[in-house]
């Protein structure tokens, strides 16, 4: 306890001599390792904490990470809340491609890959589904042919989030076509090589997050190739827990300052000290209960995959999230009523606008990441142990 | 589950033996076809005072073990998979907790010691209409010369048969609604003009109606501050609600493994009925469903333990978390099941019942879905 507190004295004091008291309370609308690119105070502020490796608070010190406990990581997360101060670097690189190159990579591919992810320097994306492989992504296509020193990748990639800013893809490829799961490997690979081409995809929320990837005769070296030749798809696998992982470590996520008790009391009003819509109440309070149960259930299977590592019933914890958010989309519009519809205009506000995209957008999240069919499929078959899926 | 301690895995382990031997659900059975007064066997009970369970609660000084809820959680969950009918929530957490928590000094050594030792059997009568409201008391407490005496009816007392300590909500001041003017009082159950009548309930537990026919009792046994008990009432049912998810999580999670053991054994179609998926996803949901009541009635016991400011919150969700998964899983346990399910030779309907009964004690889903919101606001 006495060690614990010394640290926490510790980070008190560091956070007061580099944390700009100009960003207190002001994260950034993205991050670095996302896409962003920062200046002035919040560059500064980007560049002290990937250098204290604080960004990625648990991985080793030698990559450049933190090199703390979890206890020790629980209060920095503390103390960094309680100074306003918040973490400006994220993304793929440090949410599932770090955690699974320290769990499968080689010495010299940590010490390549893992300090600019540290440090937020590089913005990754991931190349997974296919127009042919969604939820059987194992039928994937793109092929990198084997040259000796480099293989040749030709193929295409679909909803790669943010492609179109990313500088490195790492992603799973055909080796082998005589072979589904033993044919794959996972190779990383710069975008700026010649050959790739991103096109943005148009969603029904009228906004592009998603991209199309095309590779004609992309040349990526060997040294590229994370793992052996062919056991790609236990490494891809693998990433995805990771993924969900990240999810239940998101237990806020999508928990807007403008919240459902707050639109509820603007556009419906009160009858006494009780909603004047009885239904909605109800509904309100079923969403604020499910989040609530989620944030503990993420708390508690968080705690228990530090001791036990990322377990597949963190299948249901994707799931659950999505319909939590899905539900709470369609809750909002609903309670804004006719002002919920809005598409553009400047008759409506922008939460009004903004909350009607995001509905639109969190229909994707029963899909991606694993669909909510694919993933009950999993935990029947790993969790439950039953048959046939 | 969370990280249990040592000392809680070895008190799980006993417990869940101690219930496959002695208190399964064949033994449920059993004590459901001899239908003993009380609801429950007293060989089951005087068991479950050896293990020293019904004083876990209370601290060493007055003759209990001194453990704290999330422990309790873990012996109540074992218990709720055997359907193990007896006492022990009402007295050992209701009745105990009452008086820990609003007793003089006198009335913890008068009544604490007996109770760890299952000698004295205590439950808190609350309800007066079908619907749980603690704050609509009626139940009349008119000041006497030296005490008060109670006029009025109570209903749906939980081990309201056995108990010979009563622990009853009465109003002393204001109306039928009011927070304010709501005394507690211990009241013994044998003193004259307290009449029972035996509750015949699904769940064949012991529950009763109870009359309360100018009973006289002394100032000596007001539990708490006169006309300021809601803040006790409602911080002694919290502990009982909190208690009572933890045994419906058990009862939920047997449920649970019976119908999944069924999925991997029962061939239709030449092949296991858990290969197609319209099973087993609703499985899976069941299981996740049973994961969010797990965090939800762990978070209610541990806000008990740290004194939580949030506790009424985290109760009423343990019980409203709780509630949907063993509503769902209870309805699905027959429905996946198939014909069996219906018959009174199988255990499915066993689970049904006391369900639905627990779900109505100490207030349902709807009643804490209504309290959870209002602390919001709205």
């Amino acid at each position: 306890m006495s060690d614990l507190s010394a640290f926490r004295a510790e980070v008190r004091t560091w956070l007061q001599e580099n944390f700009p008291p100009s960003l207190q309370n002001k994260p950034p609308s993205n991050q670095a390792g996302r896409g962003a690119k920062f200046e002035g105070d919040m560059e500064t502020w980007r560049l002290r904490l990937g250098e204290k490796g604080w960004s990625t608070p648990t991985w080793p010190v030698e990559y450049g990470g933190g090199g703390l406990s979890d206890k020790q990581a629980k209060v920095l997360r503390e103390e960094m809340r309680a100074a306003g101060a918040f973490n400006p670097i994220g993304g793929f690189g440090t949410a599932m491609f770090g955690p699974t190159l320290l769990d499968v990579a080689t010495e010299e591919q940590k010490k390549r890959y893992l300090p600019p992810i540290i440090r937020g320097d590089v913005h990754w994306c991931q190349g997974y589904s296919e127009p042919g492989a969604g939820s059987d992504l194992a039928s994937l296509q793109s092929f990198a042919e084997d040259r000796g020193d480099y293989f040749v990748i030709n193929g295409s990639k679909i909803w790669t989030s943010g492609a179109k800013e990313a500088d490195w893809m790492y992603g799973i490829f055909r080796t082998d076509k005589s072979k589904k799961y033993e044919g794959i490997s996972f190779i990383c690979l710069d975008m700026k090589s010649e050959g790739v081409e991103v096109k943005p995809i148009m969603l029904i929320s009228g906004q592009s997050p998603f991209n199309e990837v095309f590779f004609t005769d992309v040349v990526v070296p060997k040294e590229n190739l994370i793992g052996e030749k062919n056991k790609g798809w236990a490494i891809g696998k693998h990433l995805l827990l990771h993924e969900r992982q990240g999810i239940a470590g998101s237990g806020a996520m999508g928990a807007t300052a403008y919240g459902l008790v707050e639109a509820a009391r603007d556009y419906i009003g009160m009858n006494g000290d009780r909603l004047a819509d009885g239904a909605l109440r109800e509904r309100i309070a079923r969403q604020k209960m499910m989040a609530h149960a989620f944030s503990q259930t993420a708390r508690r299977f968080t705690s228990e995959a530090a001791v036990h590592g990322p377990s597949p019933a963190i299948g249901i914890l994707k799931v659950a999230w999505a319909k939590m958010n899905q539900d709470r989309e369609e809750l909002m519009i609903e309670i804004m009523g006719s002002r919920g519809l809005a598409w553009k205009g400047e008759e409506f506000n922008d939460e009004e606008l903004g909350h009607v995209r995001s509905w639109l957008r969190s229909k994707a999240n029963s899909i991606e990441g694993g669909s909510n069919e694919v993933n009950l499929n999993l935990v029947a078959k790993r969790v439950l142990g039953l048959k046939g899926y | 589950m969370s990280v249990l301690t040592e000392e809680q895995t070895i008190l799980k382990d006993q417990v869940s033996n101690w219930v496959r031997d002695e208190a399964s659900v064949t033994r449920f059975r059993q004590m459901r076809d001899s239908n003993p007064d009380f609801g429950f066997e007293s060989g089951t009970w005087n068991s479950i005072c050896d293990l020293g369970l019904a004083g876990l609660l209370i601290p060493e000084a007055y003759g209990g073990s001194g453990m704290d809820f999330k422990t309790l959680g873990v012996v109540l969950e074992q218990l709720g998979r055997g359907l193990t009918a007896s006492p022990l929530v009402a007295s050992g957490v209701v009745g105990a907790s009452a008086v820990l928590l609003g007793g003089s000094e006198d009335q913890k050594r008068q009544w604490l010691p007996r109770i760890a030792s299952g000698e004295v059997v205590a439950t808190l009568a609350v309800d007066e209409k079908a619907r749980h409201g603690p704050e609509y008391t009626a139940l009349a407490a008119s000041r006497e010369e030296s005490g008060f005496l109670l006029k009025g009816g109570k209903c749906f007392v939980p081990e309201g048969m056995a108990a010979n300590l009563l622990i009853v909500a009465a109003r002393t001041g204001g109306q039928p609604g009011d927070h304010g003017g709501i005394t507690l009082f211990l009241v013994d159950g044998e003193a004259t003009g307290v009449e029972r009548t035996r509750l015949s309930l699904v769940d064949h537990r012991g529950h009763a109606d109870i009359e309360f026919s100018d009973v006289v009792v002394s100032d000596g046994n007001i539990l708490g501050t006169v006309d300021q008990g809601f803040e006790l009432l409602d911080k002694v049912l919290d502990r009982g609600r909190a208690a009572l998810s933890a045994e419906m999580l058990g009862i939920g999670a047997e449920a649970f493994d019976r119908t999944l053991e069924y999925l991997k054994t029962r061939e239709q179609f030449g092949q296991m009925i858990g290969s197609f998926q319209a099973l087993g996803h609703r499985a899976a949901t069941h299981f996740m469903d049973m994961e969010f009541a797990r965090s939800s009635v762990e978070g209610a016991l541990e806000g008990i333990d740290l004194g939580s400011e949030d506790l009424a919150k985290l109760c009423s969700l343990a019980k409203c978390q709780v509630g949907d998964f063993l509503y769902n899983m209870s309805n699905d346990m027959i429905q996946m099941h198939g014909g069996i399910g219906m018959t009174d030779e199988f255990d499915a309907g066993f689970f049904l019942k006391r369900a639905r009964v627990a779900e109505a004690t100490y207030g349902n889903r709807a009643f804490h879905l209504d309290r959870y919101i209002a602390t919001e606001g709205i």
